[in-house]
């Protein structure tokens, strides 16, 4: 799509106006025909526009079309580094390290991911934490769980994991044994391979570019 | 078609105002659930370890939005059961059938509960989300109980229908209502599917959460209000109508695209940033719109009214409306302060004033208009003691709860988002600094503030009128 927001925003309003008007010839503004017109035809006029957005977006927001990533991005290290054009910080994907000692191919990462999709919701997550800054506030925001650095500072050398992934895992088959400040994550009972498809969910989010949210992750500690 | 409503009289209830008067039972129990499971998770974030193995944290409030959802949809759904009669002239079209589906939902959100409060979790698939629940905030109810909620929305959309087209005779209220609950059930169909893209999916759900309560909802509560005020103050049809039209024009022609400030952040192109700040800040214009209707009509008749508890509820609606959804919308929709405030306890603060101030006291209107004329004869004008308290109370208290919510979001927005970067070490140091920390305990006294108030407006509701009803027989 070519078009700034700006010209969308003048385009849906005037057309609005426009047509209004020119349907309303004849009625004073203060005629309910002329507001029924102006209603009907705002409404129309801006869901037509979100409509043909949604399409726009929907392309664009493809896994591996850029701004979501492609599955297989579990397979490689990601960081967030800053951007000097965007001027914020988006995720890079660097060199290939594997996920859970092992190269995942692009099936059966989407598999993997699917399931730990299912995983989080089945545990209803999100009405603790935020998935996309979206969710309940007693918790986490998740959206960059993978790269927070407290599973290496804290929850590696507690659980004695030599990989990130272990540690994740190790920490949230009992998380109320292994308390994080006053708020305790219950046990939510999770068998192996759902951790492992929950994290693998995870990793992937982290390499979402989201414009910049949560704002400087994990540069000032 | 009258230009206005009857004044009440002894007369008989419409069968579809029976219906309407179930609805509003259930409504008001489930608000008791509401509150009593808000409760619960306040308590727990005071004292963590309260039922963390038996009742946590993530079920009681799942319970404590998915009861405030289906109650204030359950009222609205009522004051249009109640109305629709009377706006047409005759019985509603299919109230059977409406009344059947209503016993298949109330039984249905009573195993739903049920499922929520004894099962809670399931393993990792899709029978999960088809029985037990879908881990979608607002929208959690199982796939089964999605498929019931539109069977039962598209029974409603034909009572109206049917209804008006056997009427003969459509009035613009009677238009905008249509066009509203058309857009109301296909949106929420949008929101219901499940896709393994998380930006897909919220891109989706935002189409139910933010398009329901900042588009058709606005709208609906925009024609049981008009009918409302013609019944307490007689305003005429074409003044409301002329309002109603003007405010639909600006609630879709903003909130539409004003969608685009939950597309900040999820992955989704930058244009949103533009477009959802530029059309979310004139979000407020049509509730200052309806504030200017509320008080002129209000002033216009000095307050004289058959029915005070309700015009009271109606008017701190419309400056409900404006404080909660348009200041404390305001206050976090431009992207540039989003940034910061996203998913902290600022939106908690804003959700809270905003649903109780646009449709709490939307449905509180509804429900003393049906008690005055369940009492016979019905008392003119319906006014208490008691009513004033629970108003008082329950206003004080929840700007007393969106107070603290607001004071610990702006600990958390500076501490977790601006400084310390939103790690997890962030989001520790956030809720342990004083200002969020203390005014925890705020929060959960001004929730038992508002459980008093809720017990007496229930008092009230079924004791008031009655005297002069003793007194008549
Ligand atoms: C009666 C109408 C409204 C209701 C019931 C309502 C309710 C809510 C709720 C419950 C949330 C939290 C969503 C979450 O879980 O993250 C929310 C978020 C939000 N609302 Fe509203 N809202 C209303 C109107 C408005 C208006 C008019 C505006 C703008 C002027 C607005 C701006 C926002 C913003 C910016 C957020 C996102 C907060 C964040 O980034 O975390 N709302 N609203
Ligand atoms: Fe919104």
């Amino acid at each position: 799509m070519d078009y700034s927001w700006i010209q969308i925003a003048v385009a849906a309003i005037f057309l609005s106006v426009v047509v209004t008007l020119i349907l309303s010839r004849g009625y004073g503004w203060l005629s309910p025909t002329f507001w029924r017109n102006a209603a009907v035809v705002s409404s129309l006029i801006m869901t037509f526009v979100l409509l043909w957005l949604t399409f726009d977006t929907a392309n664009r927001i493809r896994a591996g079309a850029g701004r979501v990533p492609d599955w297989s991005v579990i397979n490689y290290e990601i960081r967030l580094v800053w951007d000097p054009e965007k001027r914020r910080q988006i995720p890079a994907v660097g060199r290939e390290t594997g996920f859970f000692g092992k190269i995942w191919s692009r099936e059966e990462a989407y598999q993997l991911i699917n399931k730990g999709k299912m995983t989080l919701q089945s545990r209803n997550c999100m009405e603790c934490h935020q998935i996309l800054g979206n969710g309940a506030y007693y918790a986490t925001d998740l959206t960059r769980a993978w790269l927070d650095p407290w599973w290496e500072e804290r929850i590696m050398p507690l659980t004695g994991a030599k990989t990130r992934e272990e540690a994740m895992r190790a920490w949230l088959k009992n998380p109320p044994a292994m308390p994080q400040g006053p708020r305790k994550m219950p046990n939510l009972r999770f068998t192996d391979e759902e951790l492992k498809a929950l994290i693998a969910f995870l990793k992937w989010m982290s390499a979402i570019d989201t414009n910049g949210f949560p704002p400087r992750f994990a540069v000032a500690q | 078609m009258a230009t206005s409503f009857a004044r009440p009289k002894a007369q008989e209830l419409f069968e579809s105002q029976k219906l309407a008067l179930a609805y509003f039972a259930v409504a008001i129990v489930l608000f008791g659930a509401q509150l009593v499971f808000g409760l619960l998770a306040a308590y727990q974030y005071i004292n963590p370890d309260f039922l963390l193995a038996k009742l946590p944290f993530m079920t009681n409030r799942t319970l404590h939005v998915n009861a405030m959802i289906v109650w204030l949809l359950v009222g609205l759904m009522g004051g249009v059961y109640w109305f629709l009669p009377l706006e047409t002239g005759r019985e509603v079209v299919g109230v059977k059938l409406a009344k059947f589906i209503w016993w298949v939902i109330v039984a249905g959100v009573g195993v739903v509960v049920l499922v929520y409060l004894f099962v809670q979790i399931g393993p990792g698939n899709a029978l999960t989300l088809w029985f037990i629940n879908e881990g979608r905030e607002y929208v959690e109810a199982p796939r089964w109980a999605d498929l019931a909620i539109v069977a039962w929305v598209a029974i409603f959309l034909y009572n109206v229908i049917a209804t008006t087209l056997a009427a003969r005779r459509i009035t613009g209220l009677l238009g905008v209502l249509i066009f509203d609950l058309v857009a109301l059930g296909a949106l929420y169909t949008a929101g219901m599917h499940y896709t393994v893209n998380v930006t897909m999916d919220q891109y989706l759900w935002w189409w139910v959460v933010h398009l329901w309560v900042e588009a058709t909802w606005e709208v609906l509560v925009g024609v049981v209000m008009g009918w409302s005020l013609m019944y307490l103050l007689g305003t005429p049809r074409k003044l409301i109508e002329t309002w109603l039209f003007l405010e639909v024009a600006l609630v879709f022609g903003t909130g539409i695209l004003g969608l685009g400030h939950h597309y900040f952040w999820i992955g989704t192109p930058e244009y949103w940033i533009g477009l959802g700040g530029f059309f979310s800040a004139l979000e407020p214009l049509p509730l200052v719109a309806m504030v200017v209707h509320a008080v002129y009509d209000a002033g216009a008749h000095r307050l004289h009214t058959v029915n005070r508890p309700a015009l009271f509820w109606a008017i701190a609606q419309a400056f409900g409306n404006f404080v909660g959804a348009g200041v404390w919308g305001f206050m976090q929709t431009l992207p540039q302060i989003n940034l910061y405030s996203h998913g902290t306890q600022l939106a908690a603060a804003h959700g809270h004033l905003a649903f109780f101030g646009a449709y709490v006291g939307t449905v509180l209107t509804l429900v003393y208009i049906a008690v005055q004329n369940i009492r016979r004869p019905a008392t003119i004008p319906l006014d208490s003691k008691l009513w004033s308290w629970a108003f008082a109370l329950m206003i004080l208290s929840i700007f007393g709860i969106a107070g603290s919510f607001t004071i610990s979001g702006f600990a958390q927005t500076m501490i977790e988002r601006a400084e310390l970067g939103s790690t997890w070490n962030a989001l520790i140091q956030s809720y342990t600094h004083p200002w969020y920390a203390n005014t925890l305990a705020w929060r959960f006294g001004f929730g038992l503030l508002f459980l008093i108030g809720y017990l007496i407006l229930v008092y009230d509701l079924l004791t008031i009128g009655r005297k002069e009803e003793a007194r008549a027989h």
